[in-house]
């Protein structure tokens, strides 16, 4: 039965190439691209080839190979099913096409869309609309910059306060500069060496071949060694306002040096901004973290941010043998409520958990509260991370070979 | 079967056959990745049945299994191909010791197929006994490092791999690929775009009976009913690692194995072990968790019927 059905809907197919569908299919992904999904002309092409091959006879088999195409992470299905709806139901073009061209038509009413995201409404606005509203929208953030704790408050509290301003222009330039030589993991690759501990084979033959018979070169070869990833969480709570802007920049470092580098931020919920400090300029980086981040300078609750990154997270940017770095002061709203199991998963799931706390710095710290007396026991280095110096030192301690797991802290669990 | 199905239906009946239950929308997926000849990429949580479908696919369209199973430093020597060093060594001797052949002879001779060990990735490209392309199941591609996903590229988009001492081998019919990931990290975007992707999901109640009922045949359908109830309300908590599918149908069959005919506290905290996989989880849900979760499944049973 299918085989008899095929035939009429490519036809009808064929009848109408060049003309609605195929331009619809093109604009539809002009749409998708607009609303930020990675929509380029060779998907556009694939698209049109997988509706020609399911046909247009069934409004899912229609949704779902063009879902095929288009979408290719599992986060950007709800941007497409929006759109989709929208789009397919607005225009009428499917029903009206197969209305005309086929007698009988399995269609399913559109579902009830819910509220479609802001992302998508701008993209379905024609240019002129849309330069209006950006427009619009900047008024908006410069009201709101006036009137509450927003970007540009953000910026002065992320100042790093005692520091005079070309102090602060030299430190950021030193941080500039730094590197994070974390002693390198073996990994399971080959790089042709002198010393002579494994043999190369193929390479040991080609040589053979070119030296003609007699005796055989033997040539060698050794493990290739690779910086493991480092994942940084970094607490932005109010505690912490003054260091976070010489933090930003320390990290801003890190991610362009080298790959695999991972960076969160968390004050009341946590914010994944890898992909914002990937920007080379420090201040476009800035810029866009400072407008996606919005718990700046606020309360912590360091529990339920490692919970959500331990459930959504860990499993994805922890793999591999990576390091983790936790920059926080320890001092939670929650009152270490929920935090030590958390910890505790959080350490088995990397290579090499350090913590850098700013408060450190103070010659008699004692870890009281109930936060750092949560967190203490599931770290494998306890570091302070107050000024240029103390970064200087991290650096060089993570360039060391790691030691034991908790080798660094016996004399921090002695104190509590 | 050995032809390619040639319509979404075709493809479910398909699988249906190979005792694999699936959503229309993954059966389009699929066939639009075997019609157009791309490999099929697929992304879900661990236990949903992505690496079955690749087994279900060569079963059922008779076709011969290709795994490759993804781990870090996966290298070409142990994906692609490997000369067989031994036997080039031998060659040499015998070549030295008789002496009737030169040197360009003997370099043809050494790196010619003869001496070529093919690993899964090159015996894809090659049709089977019956002449038809292999089905090629790329396991949990997340395992292994970015290096080797760039060269999958030239596999994945040409089906073809490029030896410098023989030159290049193309596939005369591509085989069907199946990618899967479990997600342990982003696979490049540059994979991606070369593939159809499919987000398996956990399967709702109704679908999770027909597996069940398809995988562990002969079990009483109010045992089933309470099984996937009591995972489906085990899913919606807030749970390190959620049970999949195979861990329904692992549990079942431990309460075949135990002749349960009911759901009950007891049965179930001695035997969550195999339904979670965290110490932390079970710990979460054993006593009275579990009870609680166990009255409120049976009442809904209760109402519902």
């Amino acid at each position: 039965m299918a085989e008899e059905r095929r035939p009429s809907a490519l036809e009808i197919l064929d009848r109408l190439e060049g003309s609605k569908l195929v331009a619809n299919i093109m604009h539809f992904g002009r749409v998708l691209r607009a609303a930020g999904l990675p929509v380029g002309p060779g998907k556009v092409i694939d698209a049109v080839a997988s509706v020609r091959e399911v046909g247009v006879t069934n409004r899912r088999d229609f949704y779902w190979a063009l879902h095929a195409v288009f979408v290719n992470r599992r986060d950007q299905h709800d941007l497409f099913d929006q759109a989709f709806h929208i789009f397919w139901r607005d225009p009428k073009i499917l029903e009206r096409m197969m209305g005309i061209l086929l007698p009988e038509v399995i269609t399913e009413p559109p579902p009830e869309t819910m509220q479609p995201s802001r992302r998508l409404i701008e993209a379905m606005q024609p240019k002129g609309a849309d330069a209006e509203s950006e427009k619009e929208r900047e008024e908006e953030i410069e009201f709101d910059a006036a009137m509450t704790a927003s970007a540009s408050e953000v910026l002065q509290t992320m100042d790093f306060e005692e520091m005079s301003a070309d102090e602060v222009a030299r430190a950021k330039a030193q941080i500039a500069r730094m590197r994070l030589p974390i002693a390198e993991i073996p990994t399971r690759r080959f790089a042709a060496s002198h010393r002579r501990q494994r043999i190369d084979m193929r390479r040991t033959l080609r040589a053979a071949m070119r030296q003609g018979c007699g005796a055989i070169p033997i040539v060698f070869r050794k493990r290739r060694t690779r910086p493991p990833p480092v994942v940084i969480l970094c607490d932005i709570s109010g505690s912490m306002a003054r260091y976070t802007r010489m933090f930003l920049h320390f990290m801003h470092t890190l991610t362009n040096d080298r790959d695999r580098v991972h960076t969160f931020l968390f004050g009341t919920r946590l914010t994944n901004v890898t992909r914002h400090l990937r920007h080379k300029d420090i201040d476009v980086a800035l810029s866009h973290v400072a407008t996606t981040v919005e718990d700046w300078s606020g309360g912590t609750r360091i529990g339920e941010c490692l919970k959500s990154f331990n459930q959504h997270w860990s499993r994805r940017v922890l793999g591999q043998g990576a390091v983790l770095i936790l920059i926080s002061d320890g001092l939670d709203r929650d009152a270490g409520r929920g935090l030590a199991d958390e910890m505790d998963r959080l350490h088995k799931s990397c290579r090499r958990l350090i913590w850098l706390n700013p408060l450190l710095r103070f010659e008699g710290f004692e870890p009281k509260s109930q936060g750092i007396r949560a967190i203490l026991p599931f770290v494998d280095e306890f570091r302070p991370v107050h000024n240029i110096q103390s970064l200087d030192a991290l650096i060089n301690a993570l360039s060391r070979p790691a030691g034991r797991r908790k080798e660094g802290i016996g004399e921090w669990l002695k104190a509590m | 079967m050995t032809a390619l199905p040639q319509s979404v239906d075709t493809v479910l009946e398909c699988l249906t056959q190979g005792r694999y239950v699936a959503d229309r929308s993954l059966a389009t997926a699929l066939f639009l990745a075997l019609k157009l000849h791309r490999p099929l990429f697929l992304e879900g949580e661990a236990g949903v049945g992505k690496t079955e479908i690749g087994k279900v696919l060569s079963e059922t369209l008779g076709r011969r299994l290709i795994r490759l199973q993804c781990y870090e430093g996966l290298d070409v020597a142990s994906a692609v191909y490997e000369w067989n060093y031994s036997l080039q060594m031998i060659e040499i001797r015998i070549a030295e010791a008789t002496g009737d052949r030169d040197r360009s002879a003997i370099e043809e001779g050494i790196f010619s197929e003869r001496f070529l060990i093919k690993r899964p990735l090159l015996q894809a490209l090659e049709p089977d006994v019956s002449g038809l392309a292999p089905v090629l199941l790329i396991d949990e591609l997340d395992r292994t490092d970015e290096p080797f996903e760039a060269f999958l590229l030239e596999v994945l988009s040409d089906f073809q791999v490029t030896i410098p001492e023989i030159g290049t081998v193309k596939a005369k019919e591509p085989p069907i690929v199946i990618i899967t990931s479990n997600r342990t990290r982003e696979i490049h975007d540059a994979i991606k775009r070369r593939c159809f992707y499919f987000w398996i999901d956990y399967p709702d109640a109704r679908r999770e009976r027909e597996i069940i009922a398809m995988k562990v045949p002969g079990v009483a359908e109010a045992l089933t009913r309470q099984i996937v109830a009591f995972v489906q309300a085990l899913r919606k908590k807030d749970l390190f690692k959620l049970p999949g599918v195979a861990e329904t149908i692992d549990w079942t069959n431990a309460l075949v194995q135990l002749d349960k005919i009911d759901l009950d506290p007891e049965t179930i905290n001695s035997t969550l072990g195999v339904l979670l996989k965290y110490q932390d989880d079970i710990e979460k849900i054993r006593g009275s968790e579990a009870a609680q979760l166990l009255t409120q499944v049976k009442t809904e049973l209760a109402a519902s019927r």
